[in-house]
């Protein structure tokens, strides 16, 4: 247990298109086409959100659960709340900027004293890597990302993140806000919700909020996808002399 | 005002990458008529820059920036920046940069753009392309704020030579230091990083078993190649996690990737598919990893894979 009371913990919620989504466009390629698109926490999300609920199972902890989003991002909230979350929160604005959304986030992080905040390291649509650190920087928290390990210790966190070629180690105070990905937990230890945490969700509080801010850097105009890919060049698995000759002469790769 | 480039480094050697941002930053100042700076940390083999052009390389050592620390690198970043007046930023898309970039933006109030893969195609307003969606898309974005910092996709701009004689000067520079304290590193040994690799080798469950990787580190080794593998690989333990790669692990945006014993199923793809060359080996002609590949191979890897590798020692005993 963290201090004798409660941890209280904030997982950042991104709602995306399934992996495995068609990643089409409508409107003269202005909008993303999500006709026939399922929605999910984003993964690295998930990671995040699987490590809370660890936290709550073995040291007492509180975990709230937040998403900027339409209405469309509750069934994403409520799945989260079924595999542990306590309460959850939708910031009623259509997320169009990384900026935007952190500078949300941050307004309510700040009305509530959160020992932890955990976000993913990106999100698999927008792929900013970049809500967390803008938080981090706002609020003044510690902010570690790329994280695949976190224990916490009174009000001292040490944490492993991976880098290139290799794992380090660090150690901060809390108030911290991390980056999660695979590794903080596996795979294999994702939840699927069962049906007594979906009737439980049901009635966990759950709370719609109206915030008005508007700062954004930056819009997106357009979408294009990229182009078609040449003919592949299929080689005899006795005519590998002509392989390296390609890879040589051709693509003037090795 | 200035294009500020952040050069980073690796046990105090100039990675390589810096080139490229090099040769994008100098692109821009044609279309900005703003000067290149470039700012370099901890670093022995400053001279190298001069053949991308810099107009300026401001040159920092200090014993406790040995480490890297993203906040402490981000305050460092942020006084050179509104020391010199930069109104563009250029970074790497390293998880370094991108770690304290998220940083620097709020410090000095810019925006922040990752995935970038080109020059702007307009200047006022300000837009530019990025990949987005793991790359199975691009978008077009259009940058509202003065101050701006852009982290190039590995690959995507390329080298161009440019030689200069930029004025040299040594810095110093004072700031808090992080509340974030290192502790220890675990470097994993020998092997090329999947990051900084200009080729990598890759395999998949293709391969049945961890016993049989030797095939596969054979190869990396004639290539000083990484070796990295399919995401069922390393969640069966098969292979260490920090060689998954793919939408939900690393990105690999390298010169050459050769999959072995990978279906390329979508999330695969989104992940590898930003890399210039793809060699495909795999006993399915229909495996959908075909569709997207630059060279295939129809066999068995535990053929081909080997034979390959002899052929390769005798081409470059040859070419040497
Ligand atoms: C949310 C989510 C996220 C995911 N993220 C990722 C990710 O980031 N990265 C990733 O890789 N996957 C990811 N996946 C998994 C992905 O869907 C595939 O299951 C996975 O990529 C398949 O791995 P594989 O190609 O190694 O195995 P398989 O699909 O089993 O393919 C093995 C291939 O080996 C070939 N083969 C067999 N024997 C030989 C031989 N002797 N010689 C040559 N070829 C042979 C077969 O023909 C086959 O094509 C994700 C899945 C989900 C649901
Ligand atoms: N609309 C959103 N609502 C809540 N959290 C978000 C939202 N968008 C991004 N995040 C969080 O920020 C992380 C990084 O997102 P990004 O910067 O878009 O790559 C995600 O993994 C989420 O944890």
């Amino acid at each position: 247990m963290y201090l004798g009371i409660f941890m209280k913990i904030l997982v950042c919620i991104s709602c995306v298109p399934e992996t495995t989504s068609k990643i089409n466009f409508t409107n003269n390629n202005t909008e993303f086409d999500s006709s026939q698109v399922q929605y999910v926490i984003n993964p690295n999300d998930e990671f995040g959100l699987t490590r809370a609920v660890w936290f709550k199972e073995n040291d007492g902890a509180e975990i709230d659960v937040i998403s900027v989003g339409l209405e469309n991002t509750d069934q994403i909230l409520r799945k989260a709340l079924a595999i542990g979350a306590d309460r959850g929160y939708r910031i009623n604005q259509e997320p169009t900027d990384s900026y935007q959304v952190a500078k949300l986030l941050s307004n309510h992080i700040s009305k509530h004293n959160y020992d932890l905040v955990i976000a993913g390291r990106e999100s698999i649509d927008y792929n900013g890597g970049m809500v967390a650190g803008i938080i981090a920087e706002i609020l003044h928290f510690n902010y570690v990302t790329n994280c695949v390990d976190l224990k916490i210790n009174e009000n001292k966190a040490k944490i492993k993140r991976e880098i290139e070629g290799g794992i380090e180690t660090l150690s901060c105070k809390l108030p911290l806000i991390i980056g999660a990905q695979k590794g903080l937990v596996e795979e294999s230890d994702l939840k699927i919700p069962n049906m007594r945490g979906i009737m439980q969700a049901r009635s966990k509080p759950f709370e719609i909020i109206e915030d008005n801010t508007v700062e954004t850097k930056t819009n997106t105009i357009s979408f294009s996808k990229p182009d078609n890919h040449k003919e592949i060049k299929l080689l005899s698995p006795d005519n590998l002399d002509e392989l390296i000759d390609l890879l040589h002469n051709e693509a003037k790769v090795i | 005002m200035s294009i500020l480039v952040y050069i980073e480094s690796n046990e105090n050697a100039i990675k390589k990458s810096s080139f490229e941002l090099l040769s994008y930053a100098k692109e821009l100042s044609k279309k900005l008529s703003l000067e290149v700076i470039a700012l370099v940390i901890n670093c022995s083999n400053i001279s190298t820059l001069q053949e991308f052009g810099p107009d300026k390389i401001l040159s920092i050592n200090q014993t406790k920036l040995n480490l890297f620390n993203a906040q402490n690198y981000a305050e460092l970043i942020s006084n050179v920046s509104k020391s010199t007046g930069a109104k563009n930023i250029i970074i790497s898309d390293s998880v370094n940069c991108k770690y304290l970039a998220s940083l620097l933006s709020v410090k000095i109030n810019a925006a922040f753009i990752s995935n970038v893969v080109s020059i702007p195609s307009s200047i006022s307003p300000f837009i530019l392309k990025r990949s987005t969606f793991s790359n199975k898309a691009f978008c077009d974005i259009k940058i509202n704020s003065d101050i701006k910092i852009l982290s190039i996709s590995k690959n995507s701009f390329g080298v161009n030579k440019n030689k200069s004689e930029p004025i040299i000067e040594n810095i110093e520079n004072d700031f808090i230091e992080s509340g974030i304290v290192f502790e220890s590193v675990e470097l994993s040994s020998g092997s090329v990083s999947i990051e900084d690799a200009d080729i990598v080798v890759s395999a998949g469950r293709g391969m049945k078993g961890p016993e049989n990787w030797n095939i596969i580190e054979d190869l990396a080794k004639t290539l000083n190649a990484a070796t990295a593998c399919s995401k069922p690989v390393s969640d069966l333990g098969w292979r260490p996690h920090s060689e998954h790669v793919g939408q939900t692990g690393k990105p690999v945006s390298t010169n050459l990737y050769i999959a072995i014993g990978i279906s390329g199923a979508i999330q695969h793809l989104a992940g590898v598919s930003s890399s210039k060359v793809k060699v495909v080996i795999n006993t399915d002609p229909e495996a959908p990893f075909f569709k997207v590949a630059d060279y295939g191979i129809v066999g068995d890897a535990f053929d081909v894979v080997p034979k390959l590798n002899e052929k390769l020692k005798v081409f470059q005993a040859e070419n040497n």
